[in-house]
């Protein structure tokens, strides 16, 4: 045996040994830098949020000197990024001290123990009472304690073609008073003005939340008083098992798909239906009606691959009714993103600063403007700079007033895939609506651990 | 770093005869310490990992949504048992590995090997070429090819309608047929390869000598060519079976396993309920379930492979 034999091992275990713990060195910044992890777009033409950002860094390095941003962009779709985040945050070494949460998952991110509550903060941020309420709501926790600073909301309502409307001999300035007159509409268009889709409605599991929210929570919020959540009760923190408003809301989209008023049902429940509806659909004249989010015209602007730029002519928008037209007479779903500070942060009070420095009216103005975003500080969204800034913008700031934020708590994403099963069985025509609805309820009470309510 | 190719006991692959191995000395301890690095690597990154999935898997860990996880035994083996959706799905891996693999890569594969040896050498070529290019494309690209043929509008039903036959939504009313064309048209080649490798190894004498005593081709087939190249078929099954059983990407992009679990095998139920739902110690106990079924097969293709000729 050469004298040298025992090295190799030596060295392989010196040499795994080094692999391994450089995975955790630390996250390597000092009391001086503040680390700010963000969703990058996996479209590299997109830059909106890197300038953005990279803005708000120069602005807080001046303001204060002597401390350092570190931008960790995180490039992924949206379901990988919050997986990836999930696991930085389970650990002080790889914690930033501040990073971008979506409120479909904050819930689940704070019982989680990930996120600081950032009470003791807003209590000494006079900027926070700008905020509106329903948009402070977005990131309460059960607890009653606030976890993230919202950057902008987003609004759901109708889309329509003014053109198939003139052929079908409906009024361009169409607002809808119910359900049904939504229904009328589209069966009106489907007599008058064939070959084309009447009304799109996302549904079953394909799009995921896209159905939930866009469809069935726009249908179920609307079919009660307004005021109180038709999906989770809030007073027993149990999940609300079906109900009468729970299978109207599943009928309106068993009719839209029986009564043939949607698209064909195999493109309905096709992954990608979501982006004919922008890239296709719309733009060439072949959809009447569509129920979709505030952001589309993101799709439409130059240099995304199908501008649009007449969209604001040939389009009308209406708010989606209420069931009955029974007051506040319409509704809106929100979601958006928040700005947290995880648990496991090692700068915490400079990373709120730097949520204040991004936070300021100019700051959070350019930014809703940037992004497509729905104003969430009530001062911009009265500013008239803000509101023509883009065809659309008024139509869904203005939604705001009557908008309803997802229960998002933990168990919210084994819900709304239930919710998305049961649309696709009443869709596909192997469910009708009783049975679906039963099928749901057996799904949501193992999805929340028996924590039900009958309703 | 580099990994050895996992050892699998299927017996050589090639040639009738081999040199034996001389028996170990003692003292051959010396000669195993150069394979240390390696081995205590390969503890480090392969077998230590997959020890804390095997842990993961009986707990009710979740990604988020928590405040603590803790051990719960076979809980979530039990609740696969009672969850239509696992059975739903490996009823369809099922279908999958057995119409794509077995029955289609395999006879595909072995038809083509067999008919290429015949063909002149830019037909062999062309053929060639073109099977291997479905298989070296990135699976993504394989899928959106073929969601591209399958869908309503897409090339099958336009070739459909120039025939007068009735055109429908593959992807829709057979979602699982289509990912399985799909898995054979793209993995195909690798059976090619492997089965071109096999007859030609097969001495000309015997087929001539079969032929000289009048046996017809399906005879010779049956008699001949298949004994003499048990060992690949049963090489290529097993390396076959064990990649379309972990199958994600080709089905994800056609299908995202639908509509309503139609084509949910599974390595999507996998994902769905450990990414979507968060529930890392189910999705990881339902992986370990899906290694018994791949070794379930292993296991029958080696008894297959046991007996001698």
């Amino acid at each position: 045996m050469r004298p040298t034999a025992a090295f190799t091992p030596l060295l392989a275990l010196a040499l795994a040994a080094t692999t391994l713990t450089a995975c955790g060195g630390g996250s390597g910044s000092g009391p001086d830098t503040v680390k700010v992890s963000f969703k990058q777009s996996t479209d590299n033409s997109v830059k909106v949020m890197d300038t953005y950002l990279a803005d708000v860094k120069k602005q807080f390095e001046k303001a204060h000197p002597g401390k350092k941003v570190e931008l960790v962009p995180i490039k992924a779709p949206d379901s990988e990024y919050y997986t990836k985040l999930q696991q930085m945050l389970r650990s002080p070494k790889t914690a930033p001290d501040l990073v971008y949460e979506d409120t479909f998952l904050i819930n689940s991110d704070i019982t989680s123990g990930y996120l600081k509550p950032l009470d003791p903060y807003l209590a000494k941020w006079p900027d926070w009472n700008r905020f509106i309420d329903t948009a402070k709501a977005a990131a309460k926790g059960e607890d009653g304690k606030t976890y993230g600073v919202p950057d902008g909301t987003d609004t759901r309502g109708l889309w329509f073609s003014k053109d198939i409307f003139a052929r079908a001999g409906l009024p361009a300035d169409w607002q809808p008073k119910t359900w049904k007159d939504v229904l009328t509409a589209a069966r009106t268009i489907k007599q008058k003005v064939p070959g084309v889709i009447p009304l799109n409605v996302y549904t079953g599991k394909p799009v995921g939340e896209a159905a939930t929210m866009q469809t069935f929570e726009m249908l179920l919020y609307g079919t009660n008083d307004g005021l109180t959540d038709p999906l989770y009760d809030k007073a027993s923190k149990k999940w609300i098992a079906g109900g009468q408003g729970f299978e109207d809301a599943l009928g309106f989209v068993e009719t839209v798909y029986q009564e043939k008023l949607g698209p064909d049902v195999s493109d309905a429940l096709d992954p990608n239906v979501m982006t004919r509806v922008r890239g296709e659909w719309l733009p060439k004249g072949r959809l009447g009606i569509a129920l979709d989010g505030s952001w589309l015209p993101q799709d439409w602007l130059p240099g995304s691959g199908h501008e649009w730029p007449e969209w604001s002519e040939e389009l009308g928008l209406a708010a989606m009714p209420t069931q009955h037209g029974q007051a506040p007479g319409e509704v809106s779903m929100s979601g958006g993103w928040t700005w947290s500070i995880p648990a496991k942060a090692g700068n915490p009070d400079l990373a709120f600063a730097f949520i204040k420095t991004m936070q300021t009216k100019a700051n959070a103005q350019k930014w809703y403007v940037a992004n497509s975003g729905i104003a969430v500080r009530e001062d911009v969204a009265r500013d008239p700079e803000y509101v023509t800034a883009q065809p659309g913008i008024k139509f869904f700031t203005d939604l705001v007033r009557h908008t309803h934020y997802r229960p998002a708590y933990p168990a919210y994403p084994k819900v709304s895939t239930a919710i998305q099963e049961a649309m696709e069985g009443v869709t596909t025509g192997d469910m009708s609506v009783d049975e679906a609805t039963s099928t749901y309820v057996d799904a949501l009470q193992d999805a929340t651990d028996n924590q039900v309510v009958e309703r | 770093m580099t990994t050895t190719a996992p050892h699998t006991d299927l017996g050589k692959t090639s040639g009738p005869t081999a040199p034996r191995r001389p028996p170990r000395r003692p003292g051959s301890l010396v000669r195993a310490l150069p394979l240390t690095p390696a081995v205590v690597l390969l503890l480090l990154f392969l077998a230590g990992p997959i020890a804390y999935c095997v842990y993961i898997a009986f707990t009710d860990l979740q990604l988020t949504g928590q405040a603590q996880d803790s051990f719960v035994g076979f809980e979530n083996f039990t609740r696969a048992f009672g969850d239509e959706a696992f059975l739903n799905a490996v009823w369809l891996t099922l279908v999958f590995t057995v119409l794509s693999s077995l029955v289609g890569q395999n006879t595909l594969g072995l038809a083509l090997a067999a008919l290429m040896r015949r063909a002149s050498k830019p037909v062999r070529t062309l053929t060639g070429g073109i099977v291997v290019t479905a298989w070296v494309l990135p699976e993504v690209v394989a899928g959106f090819l073929l969601y591209a043929f399958f869908r309503r509008e897409g090339t099958l039903n336009a070739v459909l309608d120039q025939l007068h036959l009735p055109a429908q939504n593959w992807l829709f009313t057979l979602p699982i047929l289509a990912v399985s064309f799909a898995n054979v048209w793209r993995g195909t080649a690798f059976s090619m390869l492997v089965y071109s490798a096999a007859l030609n190894e097969i001495p000309k004498e015997i087929t001539e000598a079969a032929e000289v005593d009048g046996a017809g081709g399906w005879r010779r087939l049956w008699h001949i060519t298949l004994p003499m190249i048990r060992r690949s078929i049963g090489t290529n099954l097993m390396l076959n079976t064990l990649q379309t059983l972990s199958v994600f990407g080709l089905i994800w992009v056609m299908t995202r396993g639908g509509p309503g679990g139609r084509s949910q095998t599974l390595p999507l139920f996998m994902y769905e309920q450990a990414f979507q739902n968060s529930l890392i110690g189910y999705g990881t106990a339902v992986a370990l379930l899906l290694l018994l079924v791949g070794s379930l097969f292993s296991l029958v293709y080696l008894r297959l492979l046991r007996t001698e000729v």
